[in-house]
């Protein structure tokens, strides 16, 4: 299977894939552009930006060149090496914005519960790719253990949102390995009950901002302030938007948090339905163009990883989207590819390498 | 994989949807709420009218002022800034509780003042280190100001910042930007005309409310000055007579009602009260025995003594119930037919045989309790009415008080008792439960003045718009006082003229060396009532407490053939009209009409 003629692809220049690469540059392109209005036209931030475009495009291309049996080999070790540095965090982290997620190197910083974000799905997959489907109760146990022990250590750092989004990837590598519909509605109904009993252990501004989803105006100028002013900012963008830099809620600083996750609001009100109609068209397109990667991959390992990495992506937009369009609560997950920030880009740009490696590893024919 | 793929197509297509209806479909709800935001209207507040004494001399002026005021979003560390502020600008713990106590009513987005009345060094201090204190700036706005302190504040009254009772009944628009609205005297009563008409501001401002830039304005109308019918250097003339003593001048043209002079003393600093007077000095200022807050020129209510004996007389003249050549035998004491209890004189020995000129210039108690006794107490009061005693004389200001002019009807309907005769003699020389405030002692003098003429008084002269000036719309009105013979006037006013030129006449003293006519009339009024028994009261008069003195009164016009002025003065505890009130009144007849400032040589 090693040289099997099917999955080698000649003529692939760097095992890139030309159509997903281009629609990440373009993706970043927007980003910037929306960046440079959002941060009060610094260049500063837009260079700092694109270096951190920079860097995830070389993980990117270096990825890319590994074949996905490697990945395979190195996934229990990188998930416990992800593990340690989890509880490292915990230990020893930098404590920014009144939670512990960032770890100090000297030369840079970084939030080693993003790296989850990646190893949660390669260790899942790794465990369930030769457990045959339907997937019997005990292995999706042991698969809701592999996820659920970083999501525990990652919501008590607190980050809620980072820990949901861990959640989501490694249930999608479940679902994908081909679970029954019998397990799905024990684990569904353990979710189900688990709600309202962690109500209790949310922290105070968790429980604020799911109360302010429900009615954003009981408190509009406090908690529900983020949420208002930023649907007035999308709304008063109408169909064409106000033009680039002339957003009056974004220039005028009613948008809080506006070059990280309330970026989105930024683009709705200068481009309009308009830019925000073409950004989910990009968006959708480089899903679609992950799940039919996933859907040629060679293997199961890489069939799972690939889906559950592009439904992570597309679970990172629509949270965000939602969030600051007001149909989901305020939980912190950058836009993709969009909001400033650098570990957030890379890891997303990384997974994107992998997914890369598998499609340049592909079935060529799909019986 | 199908599954998932639908699934991520129908998540677009909410999002998606979710967009349209926000930017397409509800574009203009959110449209004006971040216009809303974005614009904010701010009032600019109308300058406020000046105020004009008759000889335009300013009264009341807007002085800029300079505030310094804090931004709490925009500043790092509020506490750390003040510290270093106060190294620049004297601030007492008062400022800083206020502030704080603002800074917890208010969003941390809105500035809040810090201290207002900068002086010019703070001003010149801060500016030069305006750099280190991002959030903090100095505003300029003006001031009310009142440059003669205290000489007219029982006139003009004064302005102060509008409390929360007072919110309730403006106009709210109007007064969105003012921060002062008059609170007594003319400030009060020409509130609407001084006030004008605010404008607005467009402005462009950030979250923080900071402001951008101005899109639109609207300038506000500036109030009308006015004119008033007080001369400042007569005030300050009346004040300056009165001394140290508690009283009031009130001075009027007869022939308008013009009131040329209103001064209740002591006074107190209008300016103290301008942007709000600290709780100690006012506690000072209200518990003062002087009582300095007190209008006793509006609402001082004293019994008018024997200055209503010119009117008691002229009461008998009109009734026929004397005749002015009519003598009596006035005695030490009046007894009511039948009765024991004994009215005396003042004058101990009585005045010997009377007639209606000698029994006003001596003031003779005894022909006047004989007079009323015969007149009755509801002729009295009829007649007296017609003085305006009793009644509110109209003045344009707040807070004047009545009097009380006793009656038969009166008395039953206040005490549900029957009137004593007993009650109708001492009427009849000013005591008893009659009493009358200063500005209606005037009033019933302008009409002794006219012969007849009752006229409105009135305190604003003019309102003068953009330079013009313009006479107040309402022109005084004038009732008549009928006697039955216009001749008695004359007969009465001789005698008042007797009062002050006659050696015989109780105001003899000031009107020995007068350069002009003066009819005048002297009253003592009781403060408290002493023990009928005269005897004992003589005896003790030069032992009481200065504080239980007899009021001096004192009434008079002049000149008597072409009255210019009319006067009434009260001195508290002076012990009596021609001793305590009449020179005062001299010292400001002879500056109205001659231009003699008192302690200086004659001017002519």
């Amino acid at each position: 299977m090693l040289d099997s003629p099917i999955s080698k692809r000649e003529g692939q220049l760097l095992n890139i894939d030309p159509v997903l690469m281009g629609a990440l540059v373009v993706l970043c392109g927007m980003g910037l552009a929306v960046l440079y209005s959002a941060a009060n036209h610094e260049m500063d931030v837009i260079i700092r930006q694109s270096a951190h475009f920079a860097v995830g495009f070389v993980v990117l291309l270096f990825l890319a060149q590994i074949p996905s049996k490697q990945l395979f080999k190195w996934s229990p070790w990188l998930y416990l090496a992800g593990l340690a540095l989890l509880i490292t965090v915990l230990m020893i982290g930098y404590t920014g914005k009144g939670a512990q997620r960032w770890l100090d190197l000297g030369i840079l910083r970084f939030q080693p519960s993003e790296f989850m974000k990646i190893f949660v799905p390669m260790m899942a997959a790794w465990y369930l790719s030769n457990k045959h489907a339907p997937l019997p109760l005990r292995h999706v146990f042991v698969a809701v253990l592999i996820v659920g022990v970083p999501t525990w250590l990652i919501s008590i750092q607190p980050d809620l949102g980072t820990a949901l989004l861990v959640l989501c990837v490694g249930i999608f590598v479940i679902f994908l390995a081909g679970t029954t519909w019998r397990s799905l509605a024990v684990f569904g109904s353990l979710i189900l009950v688990a709600l309202p009993v962690s109500w209790f252990y949310l922290h105070d501004y968790q429980q604020q901002r799911i109360l302010t989803l429900l009615d954003p105006e009981r408190d509009p100028l406090g908690t529900g302030y983020h949420i208002i002013q930023s649907k007035i900012a999308i709304g008063s963008g109408g169909v064409y938007g106000k033009g680039w830099l002339n957003g009056t809620q974004s220039q005028l600083d009613f948008i809080p948090e506006r070059s990280t996750d309330f970026i989105f609001a930024v683009l709705g009100e200068e481009f309009g339905f308009l830019g925000t109609v073409l950004l989910l068209l990009t968006y959708g397109f480089i899903v679609m163009r992950g799940l039919s990667i996933a859907y040629r991959a060679e293997d199961t390992y890489s069939r799972v990883l690939a889906g559950s990495l592009s439904l992570s992506f597309f679970v990172y937009f629509v949270v965000n989207i939602g969030m600051v369009s007001g149909l989901l609560p305020v939980v912190g997950v950058p836009l993709p590819l969009i909001s400033y920030g650098g570990t957030s880009a890379v890891t997303i740009l990384a997974a994107f390498g992998i997914l890369m490696s598998i499609h340049s590893h592909r079935k060529l024919f799909v019986p | 994989m199908y599954v998932v793929a639908l699934l991520v197509v129908l998540s677009l297509l909410v999002l998606g949807l979710r967009l349209f209806f926000m930017q397409v479909q509800s574009h203009d709800y959110y449209k004006t709420r971040s216009q809303e935001n974005r614009i904010k209207l701010v009032p600019t507040p109308p300058m406020r009218g000046l105020v004009y004494d008759r000889n335009l001399n300013l009264l009341a002026v807007n002085k800029p002022s300079y505030q310094i005021r804090v931004t709490p979003v925009q500043v790092e560390d509020v506490e750390q800034a003040i510290l270093h502020l106060s190294e620049l600008i004297e601030l007492d713990e008062h400022h800083l509780k206020k502030f704080h106590a603002d800074m917890k009513r208010k969003q941390p987005f809105e500035s809040i003042p810090l201290k207002t009345n900068l002086n010019e060094s703070e001003v010149a201090r801060f500016s030069v280190n305006r750099h280190r204190f991002p959030g903090v700036e100095i505003t300029a706005h003006t001031n009310r100001y009142y440059p003669m302190d205290g000489v007219n504040v029982h006139a003009l009254g004064y302005v102060g910042r509008i409390d929360s009772s007072e919110i309730q009944k403006l106009d709210k628009r109007n007064y969105s930007g003012t921060n002062y609205i008059g609170k007594l005297g003319v400030e009060k009563f020409y509130e609407e005309v001084l006030h004008g008409e605010v404008g607005y501001q467009h402005v462009e401002i950030n979250a923080q409310g900071r402001k951008l830039r101005v899109l639109e304005s609207i300038p506000p109308v500036p109030g009308e000055d006015i004119v008033l019918t007080l001369d400042a250097r007569l005030q300050e003339v009346a004040l300056q007579a009165l001394g140290e003593r508690r009283g009031s001048v009130v001075a009027i043209e007869p022939a308008t009602g013009e009131i040329l002079a209103f001064v209740s003393a002591p006074t107190y600093n209008p300016n103290l009260f301008v942007n709000g007077i600290d709780s100690k000095r006012y506690m000072q200022l209200r518990s003062d025995p002087d009582q300095p807050l007190f209008n006793r020129a509006l609402a001082g209510q004293y019994p008018p003594g024997s200055t209503i004996k010119p009117m008691v007389a002229l009461a008998g003249l009109h009734y026929g119930v004397v005749q002015a050549q009519d003598t009596i035998w006035a005695g030490p004491y009046f007894q009511l037919p039948g009765h024991r209890r004994k009215y005396h004189d003042w004058k101990k020995e009585g005045h010997g045989w009377v007639d209606m000129t000698k029994a006003i210039t001596q003031s003779s108690d005894v022909y006047f309790y004989t007079l009323a006794h015969n007149l009755g107490i509801d002729r009295m009061s009829e007649f007296l009415e017609h003085f305006n005693f009793g009644h509110k004389t109209g003045l344009d200001t707040w807070g004047e008080a009545k009097g009380i002019l006793p009656s038969q009807e009166w008395k039953n309907r206040m005490y549900g008792q029957p009137w004593y005769p007993g009650e109708t003699v001492i009427t009849g020389i000013g005591q008893g439960y009659m009493s009358a405030t200063p500005l209606q002692l005037a009033i019933a003098t302008s009409v002794l003045a006219t012969r007849g003429q009752r006229i409105q008084p009135k305190i604003l002269r003019a309102v003068r718009t953009s330079g013009a000036v313009e006479q107040p719309a309402h022109s005084a009105a004038t009732r008549s006082v009928d006697v039955a013979d216009r001749f008695y006037w004359e007969l009465v006013i001789n005698a008042m003229v007797d009062v002050v030129h006659k050696p015989n006449g109780t105001a003899y003293l000031v009107g020995k060396d007068a350069g002009y006519q003066i009819a005048g009339k002297t009253g003592t009024a009781q403060v408290f009532s002493l023990d009928q028994d005269e005897e004992t009261r003589r005896a003790q008069k030069e032992n009481i407490d200065e504080r239980l003195r007899d009021h001096g009164l004192f009434i008079a016009f002049a000149p008597v053939k072409d009255p210019k002025i009319a006067i009434s003065v009260i001195v508290e505890n002076g012990g009596s009209g021609s001793g305590a009130a009449a020179p005062v009144a001299k010292a400001v007849m002879d500056y109205y009409l001659l231009g003699k400032v008192p302690g200086q040589p004659d001017a002519s």
